[in-house]
C-alpha cells in the first residue's frame, strides 16, 4: 500500500487514478486474537490504533456488524470542542482535541480538521452565568476558551440575530481551537493505518454471543464463526446494552435516537460552529456549502435510527429564529443515530464484572469529538488491565459511589 | 410520531402532549438494601431491542401517569394501562406474545445482573 503525498497525487493523476489500491483489506478472521474489539466506528478503531501504537499490540481483530464507520461515526455533526466544566471530561476531550490537531499527519490521511472556532451562545441570564463559570473552569484546566460579549458574537457571525424576541444573545463561550473534521475520514484514516500495522478489520461480522469460562471472557460467536480472544473490548455505542446482556450484566444506559440534518448547499455564510443550547439547534457549514444541523433526542428508548418528527420542527424553529437569513432554505437530508445515554450523561470506560472484558460506551450525543482521546484511554485500559488517569473517573463503579460526572447541566442535549 | 391512548381519560394523544418517564415496573430497593441493589434500581436499565414497558404522563391532558407497552424497533404500541399496578394486564401480555413470538415474556430479564453482579430483575413486582 502506498503513502499519500503530493508526488503520488501527480503520478496517479497522470495514470488516470488507476493505481491507488484499497485503503484497507477484508481479511478472513483467524481463530484467535490477543484482543478482539467489537465495533469498527471511530472509538473502536482508535482503541485498536493506540493499542498498536502505544502498547505494541497488533494481534487485534476489530469486528463490525455493518460497514466501517457506518454507525454514529458517519451520522454526527462533526463538532470538536473540549470546553467542559468538570475536570475528568475536560481532560479526556482536550486530549482528543489535541490529538485531532495533527491526526492528518500522523495517519497520512487528510481528516480535514478545521479549528474554525466553536461558539456556544448564552441566551438567558442563567446560561450566561453557566458559560462564564465554564470559562473560568477552563482557565484552571488549561483549555483555551473565553466568554465573549454580543458585539463580538455579531462580528464573528454576521448572519446571527442577536436581538431575538424570545432569547436575545447575551454573549457566548468561545473556543478558538474547536471546530470540525471530516467524520468519515477519521474512521477511514484509522482503518488504513491499522491495516498497515497488520490489524484485522472484519466488516459484516455481527457478534451473536460472548463466551465466558469461570467469569473470564474467552471468545465471541460471530456471523463468521467463533473467534477466541485473550481480551474483549465492547465499543459499540447504541447497542452496548445488547452486548452486555450477552455477557450477563446490565449497563446504566438507555438508547435513544438523535437527529441531524443538512440543508441544500449555499455559498459561504458561516465560518464557525454555533451552538444555541437554549433554543436547541447547532449549526456549521460544510466545505460543500451545506449547513450541518444538529437536532434533538427522543425521550424514550428508540432503536430505529429515525427520530420523532416534531424534533425537526423544533430545530428548524430555533435556527430560523437565530439565523433569519436561512428561513427560505430547504433541508436536503434528515437522519438519526442511536446514541447511548448514561445516568449522568458521561461516558463509561471501564472494567466489567467479567474478567478481561472492557466497555467503552455511553458517549451519548457527543462522541465524535472524543474519538482519539477515548481510543488513547481505552487502549491503556485494555493493554494494562487498569485504567490510566484519563479513564479512571469514568469507571462503572461511579454510579454506586455517587461520583457522577454530571455534565448534563452544563451541556444539555447538545453534548 | 408516537400516538398513545391515555387509559385514564381515553384521549389518543400525540407524543408532544405526553411526557416519557422511563422504564416501568422498577421496584425501589427497600430500607436496608445493599448499595448494589440501590444502584441497580437507580441506574441499571433493560434498554431492550424489542418489547419495552415504560411510564408516560399525560402532561398536557389529564396529568396522570400510565404505562405503555411498546416495541423499540418497530415502534408498535401494544397497549396502555394505568400506572397503579405492579404488572401488565394478562390480556396485554397474551396479545404481545401473539405479535412477538420470540419475546422473552413477563417478567423479563430476571437472570440478568447489575454491573456488579447483584440481581436487578426489571420484572420483579
Amino acid at each position: 500500500m502506498k503513502g499519500y503525498s503530493a508526488w503520488s497525487l501527480i503520478r496517479e493523476g497522470l495514470r488516470h487514478h488507476l493505481g491507488w489500491g484499497r485503503a484497507w483489506g477484508s481479511p478472513e478472521p483467524r481463530r484467535r486474537y490477543e484482543v478482539v474489539i467489537v465495533g469498527a466506528g471511530g472509538h473502536g478503531l482508535a482503541t485498536a490504533y493506540y493499542l498498536a501504537r502505544n502498547h505494541g499490540i497488533t494481534d487485534i481483530a476489530v469486528l463490525e456488524k455493518g460497514w466501517l464507520g457506518g454507525g454514529n461515526t458517519g451520522r454526527n455533526t462533526t463538532i470538536i470542542r473540549s470546553n467542559y466544566l468538570h475536570d475528568p471530561s475536560a481532560a479526556i476531550y482536550e486530549k482528543a482535541r489535541q490529538l485531532y490537531e495533527d491526526l492528518s499527519q500522523e495517519l497520512d490521511f487528510n481528516i480535514m480538521f478545521s479549528p474554525r472556532g466553536v461558539m456556544m451562545l448564552a441566551q438567558t441570564e442563567h446560561e450566561k452565568r453557566v458559560w462564564q463559570r465554564v470559562a473560568h473552569a477552563n482557565v484552571l484546566q488549561g483549555i483555551d476558551t473565553r466568554f465573549i460579549g454580543p458585539e463580538e458574537v455579531k462580528r464573528r457571525v454576521p448572519i446571527i440575530n442577536i436581538d431575538g424576541p424570545r432569547y436575545p444573545v447575551l454573549g457566548a463561550l468561545w473556543q478558538p481551537r474547536g471546530g470540525t473534521a471530516r467524520h468519515d475520514a477519521v474512521a477511514w484514516g484509522y482503518a488504513r493505518a491499522l491495516d498497515r500495522m497488520g490489524v484485522h478489520i472484519i466488516e459484516n461480522c455481527e457478534v451473536t454471543g460472548i463466551r465466558t469460562e469461570g467469569g473470564k471472557v474467552v471468545g465471541v460467536d460471530t456471523g463468521k464463526g467463533p473467534i477466541d480472544c485473550g481480551k474483549l473490548a465492547l465499543v459499540v455505542a447504541g447497542h452496548s446494552s445488547r452486548l452486555a446482556e450477552m455477557a450477563g450484566f446490565r449497563l446504566p444506559m438507555e438508547s435513544v435516537t438523535l437527529q441531524a440534518f443538512v440543508s441544500e448547499p449555499v455559498k459561504p455564510m458561516l465560518d464557525v460552529v454555533v451552538m444555541a443550547n437554549t433554543v436547541h439547534g447547532y449549526i456549521s457549514q460544510s466545505d460543500k456549502g451545506e449547513l450541518v444541523i444538529g437536532g434533538g433526542t427522543d425521550g424514550y428508548v428508540n432503536y430505529t435510527q429515525r427520530g420523532a418528527f416534531h424534533h425537526v420542527e423544533e430545530t428548524v424553529t430555533a435556527l430560523v429564529e437565530t439565523f433569519p437569513v436561512i428561513g427560505r432554505m430547504r433541508l436536503m437530508r434528515q437522519w438519526g443515530g442511536i446514541v447511548d445515554v448514561t445516568g449522568d450523561r458521561s461516558p463509561i470506560l471501564s472494567k466489567t464484572p467479567v474478567e478481561n472484558l472492557y466497555v467503552n460506551c455511553g458517549w451519548g450525543t457527543g462522541g465524535f469529538k472524543a474519538i482519539p482521546g477515548s481510543g488513547w484511554a481505552m487502549a491503556e485500559l485494555v493493554a494494562t488491565g487498569e485504567p490510566g488517569a484519563l479513564a479512571e473517573p469514568f469507571a462503572l463503579s461511579r454510579f454506586r459511589e455517587g461520583r457522577f460526572i454530571d455534565e448534563s447541566v452544563a451541556a444539555g442535549v447538545a453534548h | 410520531m408516537l400516538r398513545l391512548t391515555c387509559p385514564h381519560c381515553g384521549v389518543t394523544a400525540e407524543e408532544t402532549e405526553l411526557h416519557p418517564g422511563g422504564e416501568a415496573h422498577l421496584v425501589r430497593a427497600g430500607p436496608g438494601a445493599s448499595d448494589e441493589a440501590f444502584e441497580a434500581w437507580l441506574f441499571a436499565r433493560r434498554n431492550p431491542m424489542g418489547v419495552h414497558f415504560e411510564r408516560w404522563r399525560h402532561v398536557h391532558g389529564c396529568g396522570k401517569w400510565f404505562i405503555a407497552a411498546r416495541h423499540t424497533v418497530t415502534l408498535e404500541v401494544f397497549g396502555t394501562y394505568p400506572a397503579q399496578t405492579k404488572a401488565p394486564p394478562a390480556e396485554l401480555i397474551a396479545r404481545i406474545r401473539d405479535k412477538v413470538p420470540d419475546w422473552e415474556g413477563w417478567p423479563a430479564g430476571g437472570a440478568l445482573r447489575g454491573a456488579d453482579g447483584e440481581g436487578t430483575e426489571g420484572g420483579k413486582a
